[in-house]
């Protein structure tokens, strides 16, 4: 008896799930923390990411001014993007996409 | 004659969302031995705690528990922020209570649903965890992620709730509260299954829950009033806090304690965010960990301990945790015995075992 007026509604009421594969996802909310990338003209290769980082999965290299970045690694707690001072790391609140096969990114420093 | 047999429940079993492995020994369908057998989860967790830096180990103790994660952070930062000799800022600790008790309100609601789940009682199942999407919907807004919140820091915490969002929150809550009344509590107040299946069945009494040391929800669902919040860490002063007890000490008022938190959380929630003082939320953070010390909070399933011992380096010389599951399932030994085999799934369940907690 107690259950009646939700079968009611949910009887008339859209699914609460939606159909991922073939319509998109909600929204995220603002300030999720999503992807990471770079902007390659602000880095000043300092590597205070690579040494705060807690999975470690930043590692920089002065010698060919780059910067690898394992997307499979990192656990997108936003610890580098807090730490860089010149503000080259930024973070959106968009999911990492899929991929079919791990791969590092390598991000090189133009200057 | 009873014929005596042993059968192994788990560690892979349908109702158990880790895995723990009970040797039951059964006299026709009669419990009368039991051997709870851990061990297939150990990630070695604490031996990766000494090699880390300790300002890194808050994003490898939230961890240790998926359901948790807020928790074992806040006790890790509690333990160090002792030991470097800072303290939270009044702003930081009321976040700190606010995100503890979203965070054991999707527990509960979580579990909750596994036990509707347990008994068969799908659409009570779904009904919850509806209502746990609106909590996940909650902490992804205000912490960034739905299950890592990553929110808490030595010397305070990241992220702020600013004014806007705090109505916001207040409204989300004010309508979970809501979708709460007209679903899981007439099921799990009224509902002639769930009762059948509960009430009586794996029973704690008070004494033996205190004997055995158990604690969190099993303890309190044998009226044992023990619960960490008394002892005053973050802002439970403040916001002021009574334990919730259910004299009964069957699978069933662990239950009803469980449901009634989840109304003393929002309130809880609520009250933190009214309550919430201006000013900074981050300390800066000074030295290395030196000397050692015992940090305590309540997790959702009881008491959490870290010992932590550093010795002015960058690294912790130990990290020890003790976590509540550890604790509740010796209280199995007693709880079992005497039970038919088709109740061991619900009262297994009744004590909420985190597995992965547990062994680390």
């Amino acid at each position: 008896m107690w259950m009646f007026p939700t079968i009611i509604k949910n009887l008339f009421s859209r699914p609460a799930t939606r159909r991922y594969p073939f319509k998109d996802i909600r929204e995220p909310f603002p300030g999720y923390r999503g992807r990471i990338y770079w902007d390659a003209s602000k880095c000043d290769l300092c590597g205070d990411c690579a040494r705060t980082c807690p999975a470690d999965a930043i590692e920089v290299s002065l010698e060919n001014r780059q910067i690898k970045y394992d997307p499979f690694r990192c656990i997108y707690c936003g610890t580098c993007v807090e730490t860089c001072l010149p503000r080259a790391i930024n973070q959106d609140k968009h999911y990492t996409k899929p991929a079919a096969n791990k791969q590092e990114e390598l991000i090189t420093i133009s200057v | 004659m009873a014929v005596r047999t042993v059968i192994p429940f788990g560690p892979q079993h349908p109702v158990l969302p880790e895995p723990v492995h009970l040797k039951l020994e059964l006299e026709d369908e009669k419990v009368v031995g039991v051997t709870p057998i851990i061990g297939y989860i150990h990630r070695g967790i604490e031996k990766a705690a000494e090699l880390n830096s300790f300002r890194q180990n808050v994003f490898l103790c939230e961890r240790i528990c998926g359901i948790c994660s807020i928790i074992h952070a806040l006790t890790y930062c509690q333990g160090v922020e002792v030991l470097v000799g800072v303290e939270a800022p009044p702003r930081a600790r009321f976040l700190r209570t606010f995100w503890s008790e979203l965070s054991r309100t999707h527990s509960h609601l979580l579990w909750l649903g596994l036990l509707a789940d347990a008994l068969g009682f799908e659409s009570l199942f779904m009904q919850i965890w509806r209502a746990r999407e609106m909590a996940m919907d909650l902490l992804e807004m205000t912490a960034g992620h739905r299950v890592i919140t990553s929110t808490c820091l030595v010397g305070g915490v990241r992220r702020d709730i600013d004014k806007e969002m705090a109505k916001e929150v207040d409204k989300r809550l004010v309508a979970l509260k809501e979708v709460l009344d007209n679903t899981a509590a007439p099921a799990l107040l009224h509902d002639p299954t769930i009762k059948r299946r509960a009430v009586g069945k794996g029973m704690l009494s008070k004494e033996q829950a205190e004997l055995l040391g158990a604690v969190g929800p099993t303890a309190r669902g044998s009226g044992v009033a023990v619960d960490i919040r008394q002892t005053d860490y973050a802002a439970y002063k403040e916001v002021g806090f009574e334990p919730v007890v259910e004299p009964a000490g069957d699978s069933y008022s662990r239950t009803l304690v469980r449901a009634r938190e989840v109304y003393q959380c929002i309130e809880l929630m609520r009250k933190a965010l009214a309550m919430m003082p201006e000013g900074e939320i981050l300390v800066r953070v000074d030295g290395y960990p030196e000397g050692e010390t015992i940090s305590r909070t309540e997790q959702p399933r009881g008491e959490l301990i870290y010992y932590l011992k550093g010795n002015g380096t960058n690294n912790l010389e130990r990290m020890k945790v003790r976590t509540p599951t550890f604790a509740n399932i010796p209280t199995l030994l007693v709880m079992l015995p005497g039970c038919e085999m088709a109740d061991v799934p619900v009262i297994t369940l009744s004590i909420d075992p985190c597995i992965a907690c547990t062994e680390r």
